[in-house]
């Protein structure tokens, strides 16, 4: 089944009436089946896009369209079981055991009222086993490392089986090893599965090497747009960022990234 | 260890909770300054007609209410107390948290002091006033709170205060007034059961039913929100509503419950602290275990209330704090932690 297509339109927003936009009318459309890596520094308004693609936000002027309808118009259990959204810190007060918070991925497709669980085994082992957090299943989300409860997070999202995926900074609290993991799970849902996968990243090179298009924003504005190719390249990299970047061609011609050392730090 | 089956744990603490529960109702019936036998209670239950008329009296006219109000009212504040703490994920909130306890002490002394008549007919002055502070106390603060269609965690905690500090104010300011009513308005703040009788047990009873059957719907989506208003969001919970209806359903049974007993402090509090120790924090266990765990304690504690300095009773709210704070810490100190 093809996802959707998820698509903003003339995108504004302001967090109260006072308050700066954070957004410029911003337009955007995700092709059902890509991997897209939305890129910026801190405060460009990546996590509000986000979460207004994924409905947790209401636009201050324009829409989002999912499918053709309008995301705020869709019921809450529908739009659940569609897009998946994972925001960047999620902090659980209560000691539920990493399986317990996955199966509540599983919230949206409830039998009945929801007050037995029946009939989700299946899927919670296999979404735990495809973010390698099997071995955590009995252990308290409290008492786990950020990056595991990272992964369980992740797991419960894919427990939703939605087909649109919304991650902000899915790397973010993990080691280098789980972050390749990571990144290969969604390459792999994607490919495989067919996936729309929409994800906030900061290691460039990551974003570079696994998804097939960029859009680099900064300040609520929409910078460039396109396959890595055409947004990696070190002017626009000096723009969004800020930074010196030399960039040399790697594996399957997708750019490789290397900080140029400026100032004291010179060798 | 894997965690057993939700069935097998819903089934362990419902038994193990209405064992309790049996346990608690037999002690306050038996257990007090008149000693009753086990067999005129066996008596009263076949044969009432066959029981000394004094004993009687004792068994169905003074305790049996009160074992039955204790038990309603405790339920409904562990109740409220766990709806609370799940939908605000504060550890510290209890069913006063919305003010309705201030609203219903409000109602209360207007009708200790001012000797008003009762605006319901089917209750005495004192429940009917206290029943209508609390509601109108929630409302406020509902009002207060509310920001469009939205109820913010921290708004809502902050008109908590204030709506409680000024309906606290008007009642110290009415016991300045008090005089030789005095003693009844810091006899009903400080809580107690011993106004038992039918028509109180008829105003908890309904309260306490559809907001405990409300409260174990929302059950599964208050899992959920534990994990935060946007996550809980995205994985399917109307977390806005949601936090209404926990907080109309949980104050409604708040309103009800101090209406018919006074202010019992911490019981809100402590019971959903300790069953969640017991029974973990899935609210499909939590709600039906905290609130047979709290009937029972309520019942417990009321027993050591009218007996400890017989004849004079000690105020139940007064039990339920000191056994009550005691335990907690000494649970904490030995858990590090709240859960």
């Amino acid at each position: 089944m093809t996802p959707p297509r998820l698509q903003a339109l003339g995108l504004t927003f302001s967090y109260t009436p006072d308050s700066p936009q954070v957004l410029d009318p911003l337009d955007l459309e995700l092709e059902p089946g890509t991997f897209v890596g939305l890129l910026g520094p801190n405060g460009s308004g990546k996590s509000t896009l986000l979460k207004l693609l994924a409905g947790v936000l209401r636009p201050t002027q324009g829409h989002v369209d999912l499918g053709g309808e309008d995301l705020t118009r869709i019921p809450r259990g529908r739009l659940a079981s569609t897009l998946a959204f994972v925001p960047q810190d999620v902090h659980v007060w209560l000691p539920f055991t990493c399986r317990e918070v996955v199966a509540m991925g599983r919230y949206v497709h409830r039998s009945g009222l929801g007050l037995l669980d029946s009939g989700h085994d299946e899927v919670v082992r296999r979404c735990m086993a495809d973010t390698g957090v099997l071995d955590l299943a009995e252990r308290r989300i409290t008492e786990v490392s950020g990056g595991e409860a990272q992964r369980v997070r992740i797991a419960q999202a894919l427990a939703q089986e939605a087909r649109i995926l919304v991650l902000d900074e899915p790397t973010s609290h993990l080691d280098i090893s789980f972050q390749v993991e990571v990144m290969d799970l969604l390459s792999r849902l994607n490919r495989t599965h067919g996936l729309t996968i929409l994800a906030a990243l900061h290691d460039l090179n990551l974003a570079s090497l696994y998804c097939d298009r960029l859009i680099a924003l900064r300040q609520g504005h929409v910078l460039r747009d396109g396959p890595p190719a055409e947004v990696l390249e070190p002017a626009l990299l000096l723009q969004v960022f800020g930074v010196q970047v030399e960039v040399q061609p790697g594996p399957g011609q997708r750019p490789r990234l290397f900080l140029v050392p400026t100032g004291s730090r010179e060798v | 260890m894997r965690r057993a089956s939700l069935a097998v744990r819903l089934a362990l603490a419902c038994t193990g909770g209405a064992a309790l529960l049996a346990v608690a109702g037999l002690v306050g019936m038996l257990v007090g300054s008149v000693p009753i036998t086990p067999g005129d209670l066996w008596l009263a239950w076949t044969d009432p007609a066959r029981l000394d008329p004094a004993t009687a009296t004792i068994l169905l006219d003074l305790r049996l209410p009160r074992v039955l109000l204790g038990m309603l009212v405790g339920a409904s504040l562990a109740l409220a107390g766990s709806g609370f703490q799940g939908i605000l994920r504060n550890p510290l909130a209890d069913p006063y948290i919305v003010g309705t306890s201030a609203g219903a002490a409000l109602g209360a002394s207007l009708a200790i002091v001012l000797h008003l008549p009762s605006p319901l007919p089917w209750l005495s002055p004192v429940p009917a006033l206290a029943f209508l502070g609390a509601l109108g106390a929630m409302l406020a603060v509902y009002r207060l709170a509310r920001i469009g269609n939205t109820l913010p965690v921290e708004t809502f905690l902050l008109a908590g205060v204030v709506v409680g500090s000024f309906a606290g104010a008007m009642v110290s300011f009415l016991m300045t007034l008090a005089h030789e009513d005095l003693p009844r308005v810091v006899f009903w703040l400080m809580g107690s059961l011993g106004q038992a009788d039918a028509s109180r047990v008829a105003l908890v009873a309904p309260y306490l039913l559809i907001g405990g059957v409300a409260l174990y719907l929302l059950s599964p989506a208050l899992n959920v929100a534990s994990m935060g208003d946007e996550a809980a969001w995205s994985l399917g919970v109307d977390v806005e509503r949601l936090k209404i209806q926990v907080i109309l359903a949980g104050s409604l049974v708040t309103a009800a419950a101090v209406s018919a007993s006074g202010l019992i402090g911490f019981l809100g509090l402590l019971v959903p602290h300790l069953t969640r120790m017991l029974v973990g924090p899935d609210h499909r266990v939590l709600m039906p275990a905290s609130a047979l765990g709290g009937a029972a304690f309520l019942v417990l504690a009321d027993t050591v209330a009218r007996t400890v300095g017989a004849p004079q009773e000690i105020p139940v709210g007064v039990v339920t704090a000191m056994v009550g704070a005691p335990f907690f810490f000494w649970l904490l100190h030995r858990r590090k932690g709240l859960s």
